[in-house]
């Protein structure tokens, strides 16, 4: 089946076959490997996206049931180089094997949206859903507390 | 596979009535299917009805995300819904979702079970509302018959004054219960107390809810035996996650506890 959906601000067609993942058409249909493939039961958050407006695990949403839809990846976030989040977590070292980086500049990217100045613990939060087996969860919060205008 | 995006109840029923399986955030059924236990011939995909995800007062439907009650909900319901399971996942699963799935561990069903709520169903001939303890049937299962979809949860039009909602888990976040509870007090001292994970069900234990419900203002012995009474009128078992004797002590632990803040 063919399901037409918005991705990145564009639209697309994409060849879907059964109740394939939504993280797989990206990764293997449409040529989008930033969103990462890991757990397959939304424990780890490497696959997060923002769908229609909320940050989900692009995993557990099923391809078809996708069509019509707006989707941003990793891919999407900055049409221009890297967006704050991005260089924030870099400045502050918040990268290490960097599998989870994706998963969490997408959460990070909508958790700023939402509340420009977040506390620690609503970072903690935020983050709650994608996890860093380097540990490296300091420095990212760190990074991510740089940017924050909030009560810490 | 065929896949339905209906913006209607009626379309979404009369899919249902031909066999399609709902779904509804996806985050139980994507797993089966990302584990080859399921592969569904047909589907019908229920996050585009807006009547499902309307809430008036006490009437909340089911396509309501655990995001909206963890922000919206009742003081218990927002608690149990903080601790279901991460960001991504309350963004897109549903209270539908989690009684279809009625999982023992559901973190949305004791508050259910501790205010007596009811669960709306509905299919091609009609609508029905069955109370929380005929809804939940076994493990993983439930009142639904074929062709037949969860339509709203219906909470009584007055709930208890007091209600609190606490989980014990092996870490913080993204955690399936060892053992989840709500208690409610009411003014003039009634008291109910519903667990998870402690049953093939969700579980009241009415030996404690009536031995404290006589207490006006509880002496810490009387607190004492009602953790007591909840810890004996579990129904735990040993499982992958925890044991029988852990999760028939927590219970009490957790049910005092819980109790203690609503007097307080």
């Amino acid at each position: 089946m063919i399901v037409e959906f918005r991705l990145n601000g564009e639209d697309v067609n994409a060849r879907v076959v059964g109740p394939t993942s939504l993280l797989d058409v990206l990764r293997d249909e449409l040529g989008l490997f930033g969103s990462k493939s890991a757990c397959a039961q939304g424990e780890c958050g490497s696959c997060s996206v923002v769908l229609d407006g909320e940050v989900v695990c692009s995993c557990l949403v099923m391809a078809a049931d996708a069509e019509g839809s707006e989707v941003t990846t990793v891919e999407g976030l900055s049409t221009d180089g890297l967006n704050p989040i991005q260089e924030a977590m870099l400045r502050s070292g918040a990268v290490q094997c960097g599998f989870c980086t994706p998963g969490i500049v997408v959460a990070a990217t909508e958790l700023f949206r939402v509340n420009p100045s977040p506390t620690r613990i609503e970072i903690k939060e935020a983050l709650a859903g994608n996890i860093c087996r380097c540990t490296g969860y300091g420095a990212i919060i760190r990074a991510l507390e740089s940017l924050s205008g909030g009560e810490q | 596979m065929q896949a339905f995006h209906p913006k209607t109840l009626d379309e979404a029923l009369a899919a249902a009535a031909d066999g399609a399986t709902p779904l509804a955030g996806g985050t139980d059924l994507m797993v089966e299917v990302n584990f080859g236990k399921r592969r569904p011939e047909m589907v019908v995909g229920l996050r585009r009805i807006a009547e499902l995800r309307e809430w008036e007062r006490s009437r909340i439907g089911s396509g309501v995300t655990w995001r909206r009650v963890e922000r919206d909900g009742p003081r218990a319901y927002a608690q149990a819904a903080r601790t279901v399971g991460s960001p991504q996942i309350r963004n897109a699963a549903t209270i539908g979702g989690n009684l279809g799935t009625a999982s023992p561990a559901g973190d949305g069903h004791p508050f259910l079970a501790a205010v007596d709520a009811s669960i709306e169903i509905a299919s091609t001939s009609g609508r029905r509302l069955v109370p929380w303890y005929e809804f939940f049937t076994g493990p993983k299962q439930n009142a639904l018959q074929p062709g037949e979809l969860i339509t709203a949860v219906v909470l009584p039009e007055r709930l208890p004054e007091r209600h609190e909602f606490g989980k014990v888990g092996v870490r913080n976040a993204m955690v399936i219960s060892t053992v989840c509870c709500v208690v409610t007090r009411d003014t003039e001292g009634s008291t109910t107390v519903a667990l998870g994970s402690v049953g093939p069900t969700p579980i009241r234990v009415p030996a404690a809810e009536e031995m404290i419900s006589a207490e006006p203002s509880p002496s810490d012995s009387a607190l004492g035996e009602f953790a007591r009474l909840v810890s004996e009128g579990v129904r735990p078992i040993t499982d992958h996650r925890s044991t029988e004797e852990y999760r028939r002590h927590a219970a009490g632990v957790l049910a005092r506890r819980l109790l203690e803040r609503c007097l307080a």
